[in-house]
């Protein structure tokens, strides 16, 4: 357990709407990662990894569950105390117009941490640390005077990046990083967040619904659905060997890049949409979607299992 | 052909000067086919599409080229021979669902104006019988009971049937669709690609689909246009595409994303650099700058298009005769 950086145990976090109804935006959500690892959320819009990753860092406060990053319960600790502890948990954001200041230099943008954690004040201590940071992220320090909107949305991403790195954070909440960028740059910003943790050490949650680009980037892989984790394993074994009927769907309406394949490919096609969170569905929450929803499945929420070594998933069929 | 675009230059005047959007872009749509056209963003795909419809905006100047739809010109119509095209024999659906519907007018009358609007002959009674038959056409569950409710209260998914209901109202022979999924999650996306490929399969209608997902492309469409710096650098079939691409630009897309089987520890390839401003185009190939092949010709001068197979063209220095052989994936 030597190496696990954060633990979530059954996390939970709903938000109220009106006088009496609550929106179940992450219900008994459970995992963790170790060190050097990434782990990917995956899941349709509404579904709560969003949430999921900002409760984690407490932007959210948490109505139950224990979040434990290295060690130590960060669940119920004050926003003062949690001060010093939030330099080793940074985030990424998805869009990278609306995430960086228009009215502060980059070299301001990227110091902002540094000042927010009193780590360094001078100009040219600042600076010291900036510049490689920009050099890493591949830009260069001419464009530390420079304002955001003089750079296209991947070289935004990576000033975004070298906001989140700068902290030498041990654990880095990715939001959908690569969803606003077109396709040729978005391999620029992947391989750049590989060869950091690679270098680091550090491990990712990474959120996105580009299925195929989190199987690439992360070591396991938990999809999840109206706020509950309903499956959880090996990324490998989740495009291989996906067992909950909600990835089974969720795999197959995947576009392939292949006509050949995209033609011969069988679909298992999920009807409908997702139903709303505010008074989400009794018994298993995808039954009203599932094409192999029994009576039980109505009535009773299933529980998370291990079915083999590492492959966790919460249905009634397994 | 259904439609023939032929040579489509379109520049947007600001106080930077001028914008090349389309810099001679040529391409046709041929009967009952769905044409895919690929590039990121700033590669001039929305100029064009928006062009075939004269939707573009005021600052925007079609300079030059022509387009004909069926045989007619529509470059030179009037704005009132214009409408009565648009949305009756070519419609569009745009990318943003919510943006495009009015949130004060209930859905049925939206897509009941569209069809009031070219058959003043219909009654009332008979316009809302349309609708309702659209609406299970487009799979819309409760077709009366959704017929009076608002755009909010129906999900992005949805709101995209609604504003396909609006486009196919008057059964057009050709359809342009700007991006109809890119807002909507993979499952939701699935949907809505199954629906327009039975319509093209039922209805023959003609699609122009415009896209930067590679994967959308190969599950949906016949033949792709791929985009970039305004101009066409690679036209063929889907399989020819997808098989054997010919552009240095194209082969670049297809390694930046990651295989259904990708091994993990080998790094994706990325196309470095970002796309060219147009306020002041490269000279020589506008992928030249980006290119891992470039040579000092590339920068020099544009190619010429190149036959490379069954309806299938490339525009790229490195096919032409006489190009060296080493350093070039095509030789």
């Amino acid at each position: 357990m030597d190496d696990t950086v954060l633990e979530v145990k059954n996390l939970t976090k709903h938000f109220k709407v009106g006088k009496n109804a609550l929106v179940h935006a992450v219900d008994d959500v459970s995992f963790i990662i170790k060190k050097g690892k990434t782990l990917g959320l995956v899941g349709e819009s509404g579904c709560g990894k969003s949430s999921c990753a900002r409760t984690i860092i407490r932007i959210y406060e948490p109505d139950r569950g224990t979040i434990i990053l290295n060690g130590k319960d960060i669940t119920n600790t004050s926003q003062k105390e949690l001060k010093p502890i939030r330099k080793q948990m940074q985030m990424i954001f998805q869009d990278p117009y609306a995430s960086l200041n228009a009215r502060m230099t980059v070299r301001d943008i990227i110091a902002e941490p540094l000042v927010a954690h009193n780590i360094a004040t001078s100009k040219s201590q600042i600076d010291e640390l900036v510049f490689p940071v920009l050099e890493l992220v591949g830009l260069s320090k001419e464009h530390a005077n420079r304002y955001a909107h003089e750079f296209s949305g991947g070289q935004r991403q990576r000033i975004g990046i070298a906001r989140a790195l700068i902290l030498r954070p041990q654990f880095v909440i990715c939001d959908e990083p690569i969803s606003a960028l077109d396709v040729s740059i978005q391999a620029q910003v992947v391989n750049l967040l590989r060869e950091y943790q690679e270098k680091e050490g550090l491990c990712y949650l990474f959120i996105a619904h580009d299925l195929s680009m989190v199987r690439y980037v992360s070591d396991d892989v938990g999809v999840m659905y109206l706020g509950k984790l309903v499956e959880m394993c090996e990324s490998n074994e989740i495009y291989k060997n996906p067992l909950h009927p909600y990835t089974k769907g969720l795999l197959s309406s995947v576009p392939i890049a292949n006509p050949k394949l995209a033609r011969e490919k069988e679909t298992i096609a999920i009807g409908g949409d997702i139903p709303s969170p505010i008074n989400p569905p009794l018994g298993c929450r995808f039954h009203t979607r599932c094409s192999h929803a029994t009576k039980k499945c109505s009535e009773a929420q299933p529980e998370m299992k291990e079915v083999s070594s590492g492959h966790y998933v919460s249905c009634h069929l397994y | 052909m259904v439609l023939e675009i032929d040579n489509l230059k379109v520049s947007f005047f600001n106080s930077n000067g001028e914008v090349q959007a389309v810099r001679g872009v040529t391409f046709g749509v041929n009967e009952g086919e769905i044409l895919g056209i690929v590039g990121e963003s700033g590669s001039g795909k929305s100029v064009t599409s928006m062009s075939i419809l004269r939707l573009l905006a005021e600052s925007a100047k079609l300079k030059e080229g022509s387009i004909k739809f069926e045989g007619k010109e529509l470059t030179t119509l009037t704005k009132k021979e214009m409408q009565s095209i648009r949305g009756k024999d070519i419609s569009m659906i745009f990318q943003d669902p919510m943006s495009s519907l009015n949130p004060l007018h209930t859905i049925g009358n939206q897509v009941a104006e569209m069809i009031a609007v070219h058959n003043t002959n219909l009654s009332k009674k008979e316009v809302k019988q349309r609708v309702l038959q659209l609406f299970e056409k487009i799979r819309i569950p409760e077709p009366e009971k959704r017929y009076n409710m608002y755009p909010h209260q129906f999900s992005g998914g949805m709101r995209q049937r609604i504003m396909i209901a609006i486009a196919l109202a008057n059964a057009p022979r050709l359809l342009i669709a700007d991006e109809p999924t890119t807002a909507l999650d993979v499952t939701i996306q699935d949907q809505i690609l199954k629906l327009l490929r039975d319509l093209q399969k039922d209805s023959n209608t003609s699609i122009v689909f415009i896209t930067h997902d590679l994967g959308v492309v190969a599950e949906l469409c016949h033949r792709v246009v791929v985009l970039y710096g305004g101009l066409v650098m690679e036209e063929g079939l889907v399989d020819d595409i997808f098989e054997n691409p010919k552009h240095p630009y194209t082969l670049g897309l297809m390694a930046s994303m990651p295989e259904v089987n990708q091994d993990k520890s080998i790094r994706l390839q990325s196309i470095k650099g970002s796309p060219p401003d147009m306020t002041n185009p490269p000279l020589g190939c506008p992928f030249a700058p980006r290119c891992n092949y470039a040579r000092k010709m590339c920068a020099a001068e544009l190619p010429p298009y190149v036959e490379v197979g069954n309806k299938h063209r490339s525009m790229c220095w490195l096919l032409t005769q006489g190009a060296p052989s080493e350093h070039n994936p095509f030789k």
